[in-house]
């Protein structure tokens, strides 16, 4: 799989997902076009997906958010007879490299996430109404709903059937949200997760896997009627939605990124990609009409967007560069400023999306699995949400005093409002809280600083960066820092950095990623599933897999 | 000792299976059985329940005399329990376990597995005799409606055995299973069978002949691959069914053959002779051969969907399990692994028809249907036996499986019967030419008068070579119950 993944689309383009909207209510039909595979070599049989489905679907829920305000509720449901969803495509994931898959499963979570934490974010709910089989990863697009209805036809079920089948683990994502979410008592979930053919009506609903188990006759009017409920009883901010068009971007011949606040140097000698963040080109938006005018090319809007859709493609097209370092360079105040104009909006629902979108574009950077650095330089503007980033990667380099020949303005970080509370971490604390753990007067006395220029040795000495140097030591120590890095085992430093980055309680996301880092992973690259006669590679020859039944 | 050949009448549910020492399952039975008979009461009009119908009631399983013939009320039908006598030493037949000694309870692994087999293979069963149920309204003798009953009494049967399986080797699950394989019902908007092809009405007695034939057939082909299980409870029971389906195949093979020499017979008096002058035949009050083709590619079409996708992942599972075999497994002289093995399985491959080898584990249903197809062409052949005894030019002919299919590597795509792929319109433009139109249906339906003198017969088929049980021309199979 070499082919270059984009991961911009919009509706004119989608193969597998179609949406009508009705007022309040939007209903989503998946209905997969089984020969519309991002990759050659499988079908995607019976609502099955691979990446480029979710990418799809990602852009559905993106585009819910801030092209249609006005949508309170969202009904996810089947284009197809018989069918929910069977899930991810196995023969995909049998065809597909080992980095694809986890990356895949990574992907797919964080749209989850996504549509799951809408209505808390923005009211927008989502409802799952199933008809016929809904399998596997099939259940887990069911699982992020809020709530999720059956129909009682005595044949539709719901199923987790991958280690019966495929011997890997169930539901990337899903199983976590079985017990986290759901709540389903562990020992009938393990009974669940050993019935190839699920479970269905009345039983579902006893065993806590939907809300609700609905006659067949009057499962669509049920349906509608509870869209209905949930809008009304909604009251979630709407307006008239922004379009959000496609990204200026260019890629050249060397791998590297141009857009047009973010920029991504490429240096492949070295397995490093380095990302450079513009501060802003335009004043801060004098009035809301006017933020709701400038649209997708507002400034923290675009700056999102790119971010965002670079990050992605450096996840899944560029997998030798392993050190993404992180630059910025512009006004720390016009920042703020910016920044500001929305926090003190939120009750606007534009000035609420762009931030709720920098939350989920904060711990997509956080769960990427490449070594990350920051790098303050002078003429940095690691200000508020800026700053979040540097307590999101694994070290941070700041510049001390005056360089030679550099007469761009003082390094400094600058701490506001955003850093304390408004983008919290999977674990549901914020950066500071995660960084501080031992000591939470420590961000207490950050709090007292909010708005003050910090330069290097104030930083240091308040723990915000690892180390600073000055002009005498600075390229030294970061090409050390760099090669040094470059000469550790990846899959080692993968497990580290994710080991460090999220300390503290364990919420139902942590536990998401986390166990499918570390569980999935291994048993991904074990024998039972992905060897030669393993279950993954075999499912379909009609073979069984044949397992080695040492314990580990 | 237990007596395994001849049925025991010792509880309420006839059997060879010793249900009678079985508590558990007995219980189990009897729990299910009142729902049974108010799904069978619920279901035929309530004269035709309290109707004497010359049936057969299976009272062994010995091949040489398994059945004996009497009146009976249909609600009083023995329905029963029969499974055919144990293989001394049976083995497993084929895939990973082939050789080992056959199972005589469920293998955990494959519990599952087995489950969906044998549920789906029950929601057939009766479905059919829902798709039938208002038939004998218009029935056109009182040999046919006997036919229809003995069909819909088997199928009922035939229900049983399966139910059985599910109480004696499933548990709780199984239990459930069954109950729901009379809570889902064929149309139902509710819960419906869970085959498309189980949800259609069968409206006329040409459907049902059709239907017996084709779609009956499709039943003993997945009966025939199920009597090949390494389960052995399953392919003993399969093994009788087969026996009973034998009946079915033969109502639905000489039903179209009747209704085709009722039509030649009329043409050749009448002194027509060009088939395709379908007003003048029709006028004549019985139906054009033209029109019974038709009939003919919806039921061989739907019939072959289904056997499901060519390639299958659950079929070559299936397989490879043990739990269900080939057609004539036994008569196959391969390693029945198909370790390395490929079969032909057709593809489509820029806009043009190929077939290209497939591992052949993963090419059963692609086989079976090939095997299916064979079997079917043999009535047809018979047919056109009759057509040409008469004199009249025509003739029968299967259409290529390319054609009218939902299911596959065909699905939606406009071929014709001979397997031309054409454009949307212009098949469009033909397809009334291949299918039957709704003034087909009409025609057809207008004829649909019930006969109910003993010996006669509707206008539009002719009476039997022989009766059934060997009884005379003018017996009388049904004594109709007036209310």
């Amino acid at each position: 799989m070499t082919k270059s993944i984009d991961f911009q689309t919009d509706p004119s383009q989608y193969h597998h997902w179609r949406v009508s909207y009705d007022g309040p209510i939007a209903t989503l039909f998946m209905d997969v076009d089984e020969n519309a595979g991002l990759f050659e070599g499988y079908q995607l049989k019976l609502n099955s997906y691979d990446l480029g489905v979710d990418i799809e679907l990602a852009d559905i829920v993106q585009r819910m958010r801030f092209e249609h305000p006005e949508v309170k509720v969202v009904v996810m449901t089947s284009g197809k007879d018989k069918v929910f969803c069977a899930g991810a495509n196995i023969r995909m994931l049998g065809g597909a490299s080992h980095a694809h898959k986890v990356n895949f499963c990574k992907f797919t979570n964080e749209t989850r996430n996504t549509y799951e934490a809408a209505e808390a974010d923005s009211g927008q709910k989502y409802i799952a109404a199933i008809k016929g089989a809904c399998a596997g990863g099939g259940y887990e697009l069911a699982l992020a709903c809020n709530h999720i209805m059956l129909t009682d036809d005595s044949s539709s079920a719901v199923s987790l059937p991958e280690v019966p089948l495929l011997a890997v683990l169930p539901g990337t994502g899903g199983l976590t949200r079985v017990t986290d979410k759901r709540k389903m008592r562990r020992d009938l979930a393990d009974v669940f997760c050993s019935l190839e053919e699920g479970v269905k009506g009345k039983r579902a609903v006893k065993w806590r896997l939907v809300d609700e188990v609905i006659a067949n006759s009057k499962f669509d009017a049920v349906v509608a009627e509870r869209a209905r409920e949930f809008a009304t009883a909604s009251d979630k901010a709407t307006g008239t939605g922004i379009a959000l068009t496609p990204l200026s971007k260019t890629i050249g011949a060397d791998g590297s990124l141009q857009y047009s606040l973010v920029e991504v140097a490429v240096d492949r000698k070295a397995g490093k990609a380095t990302l450079t963040l513009s501060g802003p080109d335009s004043e801060v938006p004098a009035s809301l009409e006017a933020l709701h005018a400038q649209g997708d090319q507002g400034y923290l809007l675009r700056l999102a967007r790119e971010l965002d859709d670079a990050i992605l493609h450096l996840r899944f097209n560029e997998m030798e560069l392993g050190l993404l370092v992180f630059r910025t360079q512009g006004d720390p105040q016009a920042f703020l400023a910016h920044e500001a104009f929305l926090m003190d909006n939120r009750s606007d629902w534009l000035a609420n999306e762009i931030l709720a979108y920098w939350k989920r574009l904060l711990k997509r950077i956080d769960v990427t699995s490449r070594s990350m650095v920051a790098l303050v330089e002078h003429g940095s503007c690691f200000a508020g949400i800026l700053a979040e980033l540097l307590w999101s990667v694994d070290r941070s380099y700041m510049m001390e005093d005056e360089f030679e020949g550099d007469n761009r303005p003082i390094a400094a970080i600058t701490l506001s409002d955003a850093n304390f509370g408004a983008f919290p971490m999977g674990n549901a604390l914020t950066r500071l809280q995660t960084r501080f753990l031992g000591e939470p007067e420590a961000v207490d006395a950050l709090a007292e600083r909010r708005g003050e220029a910090l330069e290097a040795e104030e930083a240091e000495e308040s723990g915000l960066v690892t180390e600073i140097f000055d002009d005498i030591d600075w390229d030294d120590e970061i090409r050390i820092f760099m090669e040094e890095r470059a000469s550790f085992s990846p899959d080692a430093l993968t497990g580290m950095e994710a080991n460090l980055r999220f300390a503290g309680p364990e919420t139902m996301e942590t536990r998401i990623f986390g166990r499918l880092t570390a569980w999935q992973n291994w048993i991904f690259n074990r024998p039972n599933a992905t060897g030669p006669d393993g279950a993954l590679q075999r499912y379909g020859s009609g073979v069984r897999g044949d397992y080695a039944q040492e314990r580990v | 000792m237990l007596d395994l050949i001849n049925v025991s009448y010792d509880t309420q549910i006839p059997n060879n299976v010793g249900l009678s020492s079985d508590k558990r399952v007995l219980k189990a039975l009897e729990k299910w059985h009142p729902g049974y008979i108010n799904w069978w009461s619920d279901l035929i009009p309530q004269n035709f329940q309290q109707s004497l119908v010359y049936l057969r009631t299976a009272v062994s399983v010995d091949p040489k005399g398994w059945a004996k013939f009497d009146y009976v009320k249909m609600p009083e039908y023995r329905w029963g329990i029969l499974l055919a006598p144990e293989v001394e030493d049976r083995r497993i037949p084929c895939g990973e376990h082939a050789g080992q000694p056959a199972w005589q309870e469920v293998p955990g692994e494959y519990r599952n597995m087995l489950k969906r087999l044998i549920v789906i293979q029950g929601d057939t069963e009766p479905a059919s005799v829902e798709q039938q149920r208002f038939l004998a309204l218009s029935a056109p003798s009182l040999y046919d409606m006997r036919n229809l009953f003995q069909v819909n009494v088997e199928e009922g049967r035939h229900l049983w055995a399966m139910v059985y399986l599910l109480q004696k080797y499933f548990g709780k699950d199984g239990r459930e299973e069954a109950d729901d394989l009379l809570r889902r019902s064929s149309g139902s908007e509710e819960a419906p069978r869970m085959l498309g092809a189980f949800n259609e009405e069968t409206p006329d007695w040409l459907s049902f002949f059709m239907f017996t034939y084709f779609t009956d057939r499709d039943g003993k082909m997945q009966l025939e691959s199920l009597a090949q299980s390494g389960f052995d409870p399953l392919s003993r029971t399969c093994r009788f069914m087969l026996t009973e389906e034998a009946h079915h195949m033969f109502v639905g093979e000489t039903g179209v053959g009747r209704t085709i020499e009722r039509t030649c017979q009329i043409m050749t008096e009448n002194g027509i002779t060009d088939p395709y002058d379908i007003d003048k035949i029709r006028a004549f009050g019985v139906i054009d051969l033209p029109t019974i083709q038709k009939k003919l590619n919806l039921h061989y079409t739907l019939s072959l969907d289904l056997f499901g996708q060519e390639v299958s992942t659950n079929a070559a599972n299936a397989f490879n399990a043990g739990i269900k075999g080939r057609y004539m497994e036994h008569r196959l002289t391969d390693d029945h692994m198909l370790k390395n093995d490929t079969y032909p399985v057709w593809d489509f491959e820029d806009g043009k028809l190929v077939r290209k080898d497939a591992p052949a584990l993963t090419a059963i249903n692609m086989r079976l249907r090939d095997d299916y197809t064979r079997d079917a062409a043999g009535g047809v052949g018979r047919w056109n036996k009759l057509i040409a005894k008469s004199g009249v030019e025509f003739e029968m002919k299967l259409p290529h499986e390319s054609f009218h299919r939902q299911i596959g590597v065909f699905a939606g795509k406009p071929f014709d019967p001979a397997g031309n792929l054409l454009s949307q319109d212009e098949y469009d433009a033909k397809a009334t030419e291949w299918l039957p139109t709704k003034a087909d249906g009409d025609f057809i339906q207008s004829l649909m008068t019930p006969v109910s003198e003993p010996g006669k017969y509707a206008s539009w088929i002719s009476p039997p070579k022989v009766g059934i049980d060997n009884k005379p021309g003018d017996f009388e199979y049904v004594k109709l119950y007036m209310a």
